[in-house]
């Protein structure tokens, strides 16, 4: 039993931890990306345009309302059919190149991040306290110094909960990945179980793998809302 | 051929698709539906001990992926498969269907548990103690003060899980399921044109607007008694 975990020439261990490794590149480097997306996207939703408006809170329900890996898809093999159109037009003798799974992913995942984090977001920005902002204006603060001094710690305070959900999603959301032949925790797995044929016992160590990452940001996130909250009286 | 020749020749596989959708929903949810309540009772009622195991399962299931659920079901059955044999059980795991939806409903059961327990805890002791003082017993209280009430407070979350729990049904797909996504990914197979998946999309989008309509109808029917500036009628996101 503990064989099959071992690292090494007999043991999957060290496979199963490559995954992990990616499953964790992944969702790492989606998050400033889905975040930017989501401020980008929240903004829009906010501004006074009225076609800007329509954008933002268009793309929301969009993205909302598509299964993520129907996204996934739609990222991988359209934006994939659109990389080659772009390089026959530019050059008629090129190779087809494949899309990188791993980029698709980023995207796909930071896509539906960004929709769900700019409700999160506006729901912030709605709970500010105008009164905190005019006081910066009255002690003379610029918009931008604004922004930064006021709007933005405490933005981070009231989207902190929201976001830490959307993290957690996002994380388990990486699995989608291993369809489209990415090898994060989900897909060395399954290589794992084609060799030893003990699926149960492996999927249940990918479960329990995952369980523990879940586990341990949620740990992460309480402390973060502890610390976002420091200088708030309890109620 | 172009786009509209293959929408033309392959929508009845599409439409074949979406009631296979439809049908892995509606009886995940169904049958969450009625297994939740009681859990949710326990949740907010039972003592620690009792509520250990339950606290697990559902932890367990909020943190990990419903894909590796589902191929804990769908693949792990098979290392059982003598056992599984020897209960008459293997019919039931052979099956890709029997096992997404077995998947959909632990899901969505635990996340139904979670979600009603909050409208149970959100229950005014008062309307309670009343129901008490006119001495109703234990059942009568939750059938006629505790459940409506926890309904009417849960109502759009519920409605929010139940379009997750059909987004996430897409991935049935994945264990050979033709459900939208299923005939979708077919169609492309052997079409390689690009427009079925936005099909696809609008048709997950046609599916969830009409719910979000009937779920908001219903909601509307629930709190005919409360005026329509209660807490109910607040953003619940």
């Amino acid at each position: 039993m503990f064989e099959l975990f071992s690292f090494g020439e007999n043991g999957w261990g060290d496979e199963i931890l490559d995954g992990v490794a990616i499953t964790a590149q992944l969702a790492i480097a989606t998050l400033p990306i889905g975040l930017f997306i989501g401020f980008i996207v929240a903004f829009a939703a906010m501004s006074k345009n009225k076609p800007l408006r329509a954008i933002g809170y268009g793309y929301t329900t969009l993205m909302r309302g598509l299964p993520e890996i129907l996204t996934l898809f739609v990222v991988y093999n359209g934006a994939g059919l659109l990389l080659n159109t772009i390089i026959k037009w530019w050059n008629v003798d090129a190779q087809p190149i494949d899309f990188s799974p791993f980029i698709a992913g980023v995207i796909a995942l930071a896509m539906v991040f960004g929709a769900f984090s700019a409700e999160v977001l506006r729901g912030a920005f709605n709970a500010l306290d105008e009164g905190q902002v005019e006081a910066g204006r009255a002690v003379g603060m610029s918009p931008n110094v604004i922004f930064w001094r006021i709007k933005l710690p405490q933005i981070w305070r009231f989207a902190l909960p929201g976001l830490g959900n959307l993290w957690i999603n996002m994380l388990k959301d990486t699995s989608l990945v291993s369809i489209i032949a990415l090898n994060d925790l989900m897909r060395m797995t399954k290589v794992a179980v084609a060799f030893t044929k003990q699926p149960f016992t492996f999927y249940l160590v990918a479960c329990l793998i995952y369980w523990l990452m879940s586990l341990l940001s949620e740990i992460i996130l309480a402390k973060m809302e502890q610390n976002a909250n420091r200088g708030i009286m309890r109620v | 051929m172009d786009s509209l020749e293959i929408i033309i020749k392959y929508w009845p596989k599409l439409l074949d698709g979406t009631l296979m959708t439809l049908k892995l929903t509606f009886l995940s949810v169904l049958v969450a539906a009625i297994i939740s309540p009681f859990l949710a009772l326990t949740r907010a009622n039972a003592s620690p001990m009792v509520q250990a195991p339950l606290r697990l399962y559902i932890s367990f299931i909020r943190g990990t992926p419903i894909l590796a659920q589902l191929f804990l079901i769908y693949y792990g059955s098979g290392q059982f498969r003598p056992i599984l044999q020897e209960w008459g059980l293997w019919s039931f795991f052979r099956d890709p269907f029997n096992c997404a939806l077995l998947t959909f409903v632990l899901n969505t059961t635990a996340y139904q548990t979670e979600i009603l327990r909050g409208g149970i805890m959100g229950v005014n002791r008062g309307e309670i103690e009343a129901g008490k003082a006119l001495g109703m017993n234990k059942l009568r209280i939750l059938q006629r003060i505790v459940f409506p009430h926890a309904y009417r407070i849960a109502w759009p979350a519920l409605g929010n899980e139940i379009i997750l729990m059909m987004k996430a049904s897409a991935l049935a797909s994945v264990v050979t399921i033709f459900d939208i996504l299923g005939r979708t990914r077919q169609i492309f197979s052997r079409t390689f044109d690009f427009s079925i998946y936005l099909w696809a999309a609008i048709l997950y989008l046609c599916i969830t607007a009409i719910f979000v309509l009937i779920w908001r109808q219903a909601e509307l029917r629930l709190n005919k008694h409360i005026a329509p500036s209660d807490h109910l009628s607040a953003d619940k996101k």
